[in-house]
């Protein structure tokens, strides 16, 4: 049985309306004539169309923090927000530093079928920072891992960073690196400056993340592999990234939704909400991050969506955990941000939130339209404003710093290999999303690799 | 005003008013009955979240010289210490139909939660948060500055002209940090002396004048000297050396003492590390007012007290 | 819409009048303390004084103000109130207090000044002066001494101006506004 369907009127990329013709999950046509064959038809009425967003930063929490959020209800939250690929990290319990969670998390994503999950391995057993991770192992493994990282934890010592890099590239993979020296942050709360002296939070100093950052790159340099940075957070983190890149060195960078936005002001209320780690800085910074992602200095925005339970979040601040969510919210944060401003055209809103961090973490069937591409697809209608509240969300948890903020743009379809995720504003059930992933689920290359 | 958080946010009129109504106050503390009605029926909860005898025990004083219920909720032997959350207990304490709370708690920033979280809807007085504030210790410290320079004529004064020295560790201090602002508002300058080590990196934006020497503060002039009592466990995360050469650079030492003016005024919030931060000759000269910081203490709590609970709600003087 | 009800003269006429009703009850001069209610009370009781000096010569009156703020009964339904300074110049156990005010009128006020004396000392003999009693009461307190009695009603407004705090003296009434 062929399935099919027809979007008319789509902007692709922002460029003109044309037609585009999905066929047994993958692009079959671009430019087709509105009469053509298709079992649906469905007219977006010139809404944007970009490729699947691709979250390269994803906390899904299982195993282990079931109670904050699953791979179903995650790949939920991005299916609700675009994404058709997210890459999940390794700070689970057990730890994904070994094939067997590797394997079990990207089993769970090909089961419910919301979005091409890629589990992330950790770079040191256990994250703990001492000996490296069975990474051949992971890379092997039926999961096909080529990213690894211990983000919520730095790699901090430099010979086992050192190794790190040399070990991971050894497997064609990519280190991330949480930026993020443990010493200058003991204890820190939120970043420090003028509003963490007045509310008496302990700061974390922005030389804290810059001097790992510039650290690795002389260490990626030297030993020519390839580095990926997280959440970059401060101007000077910028700056010596634009300077590595300038040298060539093989590094690329990574920026959230929420510091494109948000400032340090909104700790001011003391509420917990807007504790994340790294911290929300100051508008300097967030001015010099919007521009290195313009300027391509920063490759790609990535959400970090970190859920936490509601009790983690309603208490005092320095026992509150940090982190929140982020891929319901991450493309209205980009239009409102970035494109609103001028700063990206809607082609390049699919280079950052799509082909590049594919590309960077080696989902080769993502991040494209092209005819015979798999039909990983989302429809943006970027006019559609809105306050959001926690009713926006489609994960297990509510820890939206955007509550009572507006944002513009809305999500109308997502599609993953041919199938709609998330259609006319809806997540679509459960029961059918994981029919239709059992049937074109090997389109995705994880999946091939997974029948061999 | 609904609460007392902080003096950041505390405006002149109504930091006036709380000196003004101290006033009064006082001179109810000399005669035989010191008990007054005003809070009579009123529940007041002392929730301490840190040990703290003095700052509870001036509260308490205040309480019960009003008339108030006083309930002490300490957090030793109690469900806080056997981890029940700042939510439960308020919404608890909501339950008991309570009046007032005042809190002293480790983490800064957890009265302003208590005052705006929605979990219980009852006037919040910070009693010390963290590295945060301290709004009564720098209200009565004002109030013993003016009561010392105007003497009975205070009423309606601020302290504009007043230079305030304060020495030691401002980075940890809420004392510091509710004196800064309160001064600032009241027409005080303020100096500040400490190594870098215990200054907020970002000092630049305070209304302060820094200084790195002790000796140089002083021998500009200043009316009033602050000492702040400093944490021995400072010296083992490196914020200085040792404690000899602690109280050698910033300590007030029986010859700093002997060379101030006689009319300079010494001030400590307590306790005292004496041979530390401050010498006995000075701690106990007839220049300091260590101990008239403590009985004021008791008035600007019942100020505070008394302006905060009564007064229909919402409505202000 | 306000009638004037006293002038400068009539206040000191009625004030001359208290005084002498005050000789009179108390048989003379002595054992005698004058406690003024803030803020105008403590005007009029400084008034009374003189008078009385002036009358019986050489002696001097001891004048005090006893704030009754933190005894008031309506502290919790009204705006917060500032308190003002209780003065008592002599030990007032045994004495006669004669308590001053400018307007009576719930009784409220008075009876605070009653909860707030006891907190001071034992008089032998309290009494209360008024400028105006305009009725209403809501306790069952009645004036000793009262300069003027003005029938009212509960939705006008008594004012009374005097020359220390005012500028000048003048007792008016003014209608409707603050029922
Ligand atoms: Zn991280
Ligand atoms: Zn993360």
């Amino acid at each position: 049985m062929t399935t099919s369907t027809l979007f008319l009127n789509a902007r692709v990329l922002g460029a003109d309306s044309e037609n585009v013709l999905v066929e047994n999950g993958r692009i079959a046509r671009r430019g087709a004539p509105a009469d053509c064959e298709a079992v649906e038809v469905v007219d977006v009425a010139g809404n944007i169309m970009l490729p699947g967003l691709v979250d390269l930063h994803t906390h899904l929490r299982e195993p282990g923090f079931e109670q904050s959020e699953t791979v179903l209800t995650g790949t939920q939250a991005a299916a609700a927000g675009g994404f058709t690929t997210v890459f999940a990290m390794a700070n689970t319990n057990p730890v994904a530093d070994n094939a067997g969670v590797v394997e079990q998390v990207a089993r769970l994503g090909e089961e419910a079928g919301y979005a091409t999950v890629h589990p992330i391995g950790a770079v040191t057993e256990g994250l703990a920072g001492e000996r490296l991770a069975d990474i051949g192992g992971m890379a092997a493994s039926r999961a096909h891992v080529r990213v690894f990282s211990d983000d919520g934890k730095c790699v901090h010592d430099s010979l086992l960073m050192r190794r790190a890099l040399e070990y991971v590239a050894t497997f064609d993979g990519v280190l991330a690196q949480h930026a993020q020296d443990p010493r200058l942050t003991v204890d820190a709360q939120m970043n420090e400056g003028e509003v963490s002296a007045r509310l008496g939070l302990t700061g974390w100093p922005a030389v804290a993340e810059e001097s790992i950052i510039a650290r690795d790159v002389l260490l990626a340099e030297y030993l020519g592999a390839r580095l990926h940075i997280c959440h970059v957070s401060t101007r000077g983190s910028v700056e010596i990234v634009r300077a590595a890149k300038a040298r060539g060195v093989c590094v690329t960078a990574e920026v959230t939704p929420h510091h494109l936005l948000l400032t340090e002001e909104f700790a001011l209320g003391y509420d917990a909400r807007f504790k994340v780690n790294p911290p929300l800085r100051t508008e300097e910074d967030v001015i010099a991050l919007r521009r290195a992602v313009a300027d391509g200095t920063i490759d790609i925005v990535a959400t970090d969506h970190a859920p936490h339970p509601i009790d983690t979040k309603d208490c005092e601040w320095d026992s509150a955990a940090f982190g929140m969510v982020g891929l319901e919210s991450a493309l209205p944060i980009v239009n409102k941000t970035l494109v609103q401003t001028g700063m990206l055209d809607w082609s390049a809103v699919a280079r950052v939130l799509s082909s590049s961090p594919a590309e960077i973490g080696k989902a080769s069937s993502a991040g494209s339209l092209g005819e015979g591409a798999v039909a990983d697809l989302v429809i943006f209608d970027p006019h559609a404003s809105r306050v959001w509240s926690t009713s926006d969300l489609s994960g297990r948890s509510l820890n939206t710093p955007y509550a009572g903020i507006e944002l513009p743009g809305r999500v109308i379809h997502t599609m993953r290999h041919g199938y709609f995720t998330f259609h006319d504003g809806n997540l679509r059930d459960e029961a059918l999303v994981a029919a239709d992933a059992q049937k074109y689920g090997h389109l995705s290359s994880t999946q091939t690799v997974a029948k061999d | 005003m609904r609460h007392l958080l902080s003096t950041h946010d505390l405006d002149r009129d109504n930091a006036i008013s709380i000196l003004d109504i101290a006033e009064d106050m006082a001179s109810f503390g000399h005669r035989d009955v010191k008990k007054l009605p005003a809070l009579r029926g009123k529940a007041v909860v002392n929730l301490f979240y840190e040990d703290s005898t003095r700052t509870r025990t001036s509260f308490e004083a205040a309480e019960k010289r009003l008339s108030a219920d006083v309930i002490n909720f300490s957090a030793k032997g109690s469900s806080v210490s056997k981890g029940e959350s700042l939510k439960d207990t308020a919404q608890t304490l909501d339950a008991m139909g309570i009046d007032a709370v005042v809190i002293r708690h480790g983490s800064s920033g957890a009265p302003h939660l208590l005052a705006h979280s929605g979990w219980i809807d009852v006037p919040v007085i910070n009693a010390g948060d963290g590295t945060h504030e301290h709004p009564t210790q720098a209200l009565l410290d004002a109030f013993t500055m003016r009561k010392k320079i105007y003497g009975e004529d205070s009423r309606g004064k601020d302290l504009s002209g007043v230079r305030v020295c304060i020495v030691g560790d401002i980075l940890h201090s809420r004392v510091a940090r509710s004196n800064i602002w309160l001064l600032s508002t009241l027409g005080a300058s303020v100096d500040i002396v400490a190594p870098i080590t215990l200054l907020p990196h970002s000092i630049g934006a305070w209304p302060v004048r820094v200084w790195h020497s002790l000796d140089d503060a002083l021998a500009s002039g200043c009316d009033v000297v602050m000492m702040l009592r400093i944490q021995a466990e400072r010296m083992t995360h490196a914020y200085f050396p040792n404690a000899r050469e602690y109280g050698r650079f910033w300590g007030l030492t029986a010859q700093r003492y002997r060379r101030l003016n006689s009319e300079t005024i010494i001030m400590h919030p307590g306790p005292m590390n004496r041979g530390l931060e401050i010498s006995s000759e000075a701690a106990d000269s007839p220049q300091s007012l260590i101990l008239e910081q403590v009985s004021n203490g008791v008035f600007v709590r019942m100020s505070v007290l008394y302006s905060l609970l009564t007064g229909a709600k919402g409505q202000l003087a | 819409m306000s009638a004037t009800l006293l002038q400068s003269d009539d206040v000191t006429r009625a004030l001359t009048r208290i005084a002498h009703e005050i000789l009179e009850g108390n048989k003379g001069s002595s054992n005698l303390v004058l406690l003024g209610i803030p803020t105008r009370g403590v005007h009029l009781a400084r008034r009374i004084a003189g008078i009385l000096e002036r009358i019986d010569g050489d002696t001097q009156i001891p004048v005090g103000s006893l704030d009754v703020t933190m005894y008031r009964d309506d502290l919790m339904s009204n705006p917060m109130r500032e308190s003002a300074l209780t003065q008592v110049p002599v030990d007032i156990d045994g004495k006669t207090v004669v308590l001053v005010d400018d307007v009576l009128y719930s009784g409220r006020t008075v009876r605070a000044a009653l909860d707030a004396l006891t907190d001071v000392g034992r008089p032998a003999i309290v009494r209360l002066a008024v400028l105006v009693d305009r009725g209403h009461r809501e306790l069952p307190i009645r004036a000793d001494y009262v300069g003027k009695n003005v029938p009212s009603a509960r939705g006008e407004r008594v004012n009374v101006r005097l020359s220390e705090i005012d500028g000048d003296d003048v007792v008016s009434v003014t209608s409707g506004g603050d029922a």
